[in-house]
């Protein structure tokens, strides 16, 4: 009788391990993502928003459901998105499409980056072609040797000379 | 005026033309086709865009040129639109009339949940072809912007009629019944 409940005892152990391993092996690795997780990631194709910020939509709050379903289902966040692409469409996972208006999320960024270059390009060429500084001024406040004026042209001397023919100084 | 006219400055009022530009062009291509309503109410009936999508049973697919010949009351509708829901029985019973006298209704299920759209048909009994836009593709040739919406195209293949918005018996009676009279 006492081996028999002893038995008995074994047996229910068993059983209640057998039942509980699985499951403490699934809740280790489950849930693999979440809802908040994935939804800063897709759209609301309707709202044309991300799902996060598509509070108050209707259409919004189906598609989390759609993503919790999944969630609990032990889906990774891959997963997920690749069943709200085959529901909704590519349009769904937030990546501009390569053509018409969505094409200029690829374009601006590539002009603007150009255009910052070709400005990097240009400030610097005009620095070095700039060359060295004026000679700073004496403290009699005479130019340098070197002067930063240049020599006047013959023409703007002739001038000159015949201005100053012109006034009795 | 030198100053004016430097590179710097060009280069700025280039990039601030492009991107009012760019954004002249995106307001422009994302605002809903309203051209089928110009026509109308200038008298006209335009042709309607061809239309090819999956069956919502899953059953391969179908298109408008299917339905040639025939009275189409084309509907785009989603599961969790509300006034969708309202509108249902209303074009159950005019299919069933539509149906021994040349017409039929199609519905276009549109950015749904394939189960939830399968459950509104069971839900209101709908037993006219129901097909499935997934990323809603095919509603901007028709201009569709919102839900429900209705095109109603005659036996040529040509828009007679639209609503924006739930249809009632009287449009129904105003604009579907007249076409049923109409031949090919």
């Amino acid at each position: 009788m006492r081996r028999r409940r002893r038995l008995l005892a074994w047996v229910t152990a068993a059983l209640v391990l057998g039942l509980i391993a699985p499951v403490t092996a699934l809740a280790a690795s489950c849930p693999r993502t979440s809802v908040a997780d994935i939804e800063d990631e897709v759209m609301c194709p309707v709202c044309k928003t991300p799902l996060a910020l598509a509070q108050e939509a209707p259409q919004a709050d189906r598609e989390r459901v759609f993503i919790l379903e999944r969630v609990e289902r032990c889906q990774s966040k891959g997963a997920i998105k690749v069943a709200l692409a085959a529901e909704f469409g590519d349009e769904v996972l937030a990546v501009p499409a390569g053509e018409g208006f969505d094409l200029a999320a690829y374009l601006v960024p590539a002009i603007a980056l150009a255009l910052a270059l070709g400005a990097c390009a240009l400030a610097v060429a005009r620095w070095r072609g700039r060359g060295p500084a004026p000679a700073e001024a004496g403290p009699s406040g005479a130019r340098g040797e070197a002067g930063s004026s240049p020599a006047p042209s013959a023409e703007a001397s002739a001038r000159l000379a015949r201005d100053l023919e012109r006034y009795d100084l | 005026m030198r100053r004016l006219l430097s590179p710097v400055s060009v280069a700025v009022v280039i990039a601030v033309a492009a991107l009012l530009g760019l954004l002249a062009y995106g307001v422009r291509s994302t605002a809903p086709d309203a051209s089928i309503e110009t026509a109308l109410a200038s008298g006209e009936r335009p042709r309607a865009p061809a239309l090819e999508l999956p069956r919502l049973d899953g059953r391969g697919k179908a298109s408008l040129a299917d339905f040639r010949g025939r009275v189409v009351v084309l509907n785009y509708w989603a599961s969790w639109c509300e006034p969708c829901r309202a509108e249902s029985p209303l074009l159950e019973r005019w299919h069933q009339r539509l149906a021994g006298r040349g017409g039929t209704v199609v519905g276009v299920d549109v950015l749904d949940v394939t189960s939830d759209a399968r459950a509104f048909v069971r839900e209101f009994g709908l037993s006219y072809p129901m097909l499935r836009d997934a990323d809603g593709a095919t509603q901007k040739d028709f201009g569709v912007a919102a839900y429900p919406e209705t095109v109603v195209i005659d036996r040529a293949g040509r828009i007679a009629a639209l609503r924006r918005g739930p249809v009632d018996e009287e449009f129904m009676r105003r604009e579907v019944a007249p076409l049923l009279e109409e031949r090919a």
